[in-house]
């Protein structure tokens, strides 16, 4: 960057890098990252890495155990297990980043403008966060789920609005963290908006648990789109999700176990991954954690 | 000590009322009109007239609310589509059914979770503590009902040690009854104990690293007793407000397995509802959970105070 030489502890460094290294150092954390971009790299390269169509049938080849040609076996219908797990993945990665991305969105603004503006505003509010806390995750899930009908988007729908209030209760609780800093009275004092106020200041420095909380979120919400998809309430046949595979293969199990061997691996792979990476950044992120 | 409780539950209230407003709205979002399909094949306009006037989907959406929370409170949360019972004596139907396996559940959480948190925290870093860590995270990433189809294919199919399915009511075969609830009872437990052992690490650790404790440790008193005495004591304040928050990780646990293992519970009366499109039943159990929930928060919070004796004197 310069061309003077400045003796190494002269260059001060700038948290965000502590904040990486101290991730890098975190062996646990790297492995989550690597699983996930694994994970990520499989969803979108899926139709060069099936080896076969994950929709055609076969008659001649139903339930077959795992062989060279065929590594995880084939399904109920001669389908091929390996290309349906690939094609599971991307059903599995946009339910669980789009559902993440709806309760942020909801989530974030909601808790924002509660925390900030406080009064009438920030007890309504809360009074509906807490009466959705009030329903379990999954049964509010599953409920909605229900009245919007069985589909992928619906499932995505519900588990966002499912996860939404904790991001608000998280998000409130950062705000009024971060609104007793000097920096933000003194934004106050010379008269900057509201909005310029909360963007510029109080939302990048309430963001680190943010963006903890939403990794964890994606590997529950990976979870949540796998169970609504095994009860039959995500993503429908024919097409390919681990959850709905599963489904399928509690029918064959003394028949066919290896049809529900891989895509519960799966699911348990991709979940732990996120989950590593969530637990590593937090540790990077917050130093009282520990 | 009343007074804090009194306030608490007056919080509750407006809490219960938006709650009840989300379940009855949630039939506002069905697409369709619900008397064409109570209807069936008669769809002359008198009938339909006749049904919607029969079920008050003829008045106003809000007087609509007020006649529904009106039964739900004189204990009417409507009668089921499909087998005409009333929804609230089929949740006393299969509620204990649920119960029992929850209980099961927790006292397997609490038998390995919290042992295991405790242990790990005092011995921070070492090989222990990573291999608690390490099943710790498995078990909060793994798919329950995997979980129990695993379980299935090995002690059922492989070993033939426990039965896939088959539940039997403990008043009339306490035996069957509990060896088809133990695999699953297992399967809820192991997820439930991965986060409280999570949570009790912790906790414990917060505890452990408190000036009160490093006196402790400086006078070289820091043996099992101790341990057990100043610091668990102090760290059981979250856990217990803990345990009463992993219900709502119990009922999805209970909706899962049940359905996995076929146990006639109150979670697979949610799901069967969902797939008969019984509306009423799914409403009468949102709600009943939901109840339940707030509940426990108050619960919860009341706990908080009675062992917590530093918010026992300031409230």
């Amino acid at each position: 960057m310069t061309d003077v030489a400045l003796p190494a502890r002269a260059v001060p460094r700038r948290p965000r890098s502590r904040g990486l290294a101290a991730f890098l150092r975190n062996r646990a954390a790297v492995a989550g990252a690597v699983v996930v971009a694994l994970f990520v790299a499989v969803a979108v390269l899926a139709p060069l890495i099936a080896p076969y169509d994950p929709l055609k049938t076969n008659f001649l080849l139903i339930r077959k155990a795992p062989s060279a040609a065929h590594w995880f076996g084939t399904d109920d219908l001669g389908r091929d297990i390996l290309s349906r797990l690939v094609f599971g993945a991307r059903a599995s990665l946009l339910a669980g980043c789009i559902s993440v991305a709806i309760a942020l969105g909801i989530g974030v603004p909601v808790g924002l403008v509660s925390g900030y503006f406080g009064r009438w505003i920030d007890a309504v509010l809360s009074r509906v966060v807490e009466a959705l806390l009030s329903c379990p995750f999954l049964v509010l899930a599953i409920a909605l789920g229900a009245f919007l009908g069985p589909s992928l988007g619906n499932a995505m729908i519900a588990i966002g609005l499912s996860a939404m209030p904790i991001f608000a209760r998280l998000t409130r609780g950062q705000v009024l963290a971060v609104k007793a800093e000097d920096y933000i009275e003194g934004a106050r004092a010379i008269g900057l908006p509201d909005r310029w106020i909360i963007l510029r200041y109080v939302l990048p420095n309430a963001l680190a648990p943010i963006v903890v909380q939403a990794t964890l979120a994606i590997a529950g919400a990976i979870i949540a789109e796998a169970s609504l998809s095994f009860l039959g309430l995500g993503q429908q046949p024919p097409a390919p999700s681990w959850g709905s595979m599963l489904n399928t293969a509690k029918n064959f199990l003394d028949a066919a176990p290896w049809m529900s061997i891989s895509p519960g691996a799966a699911i348990f792979a991709a979940v732990l991954g996120f989950n590593l990476l969530g637990d590593g950044l937090r540790d990077a992120l917050d130093p009282k954690e520990g | 000590m009343l007074s804090f409780i009194a306030r608490r539950l007056a919080l509750a209230i407006p809490t219960l009322v938006l709650v009840s407003l989300f379940t009855f709205s949630l039939q506002k979002l069905l697409p369709g009109d619900p008397v064409l399909a109570l209807a069936g094949e008669e769809r002359s306009p008198e009938t339909l007239a006749m049904l919607r006037h029969k079920y008050h989907l003829d008045d106003p959406a809000p007087v609509q609310y007020l006649h529904w929370i009106g039964g739900v409170l004189h204990g009417d949360l409507g009668v089921s589509l499909k087998t005409e019972q009333p929804v609230t004596q089929m949740i006393g139907q299969k509620l204990p059914i649920t119960v029992e396996l929850a209980v099961l559940a927790m006292g397997i959480a609490l038998l390995i979770g919290i042992p295991a948190g405790v242990i790990a925290a005092v011995r921070k870093g070492t090989a222990t503590d990573l291999a608690a860590n390490v099943v710790a995270l498995a078990g909060i990433s793994v798919p329950s009902f995997w979980l129990g189809v695993l379980m299935i294919l090995l002690f059922a199919v492989k070993l033939h040690w426990l039965p896939a399915s088959g539940f039997a009511p403990l008043w009339e075969d306490p035996l069957q009854n509990l060896r088809t609830l133990l695999m699953p009872s297992l399967v809820i437990g192991a997820a439930l104990s991965a986060s409280l052992m999570r949570h009790t690490r912790g906790a414990m650790l917060a505890v452990l690293r408190a000036d009160y404790i490093r006196t402790a440790r400086a006078k070289g008193l820091l043996s099992p007793a101790v341990i057990l005495k100043h610091a668990f004591r102090n760290a059981l304040v979250p856990i217990v407000t803990l345990v009463t928050l992993l219900f709502g990780e119990l009922i999805g646990g209970a909706v899962l397995t049940e359905q996995v293992f076929t146990i006639p519970g109150f979670g697979k009366m949610i799901v069967d509802a969902v797939f008969t499109r019984d509306y009423a039943v799914v409403q009468g159990v949102v709600l009943c959970v939901a109840c339940a929930f707030v509940g426990l928060n108050l619960l919860a919070d009341v706990l908080y105070v009675l062992i917590n004796p530093r918010m026992r004197a300031s409230s």
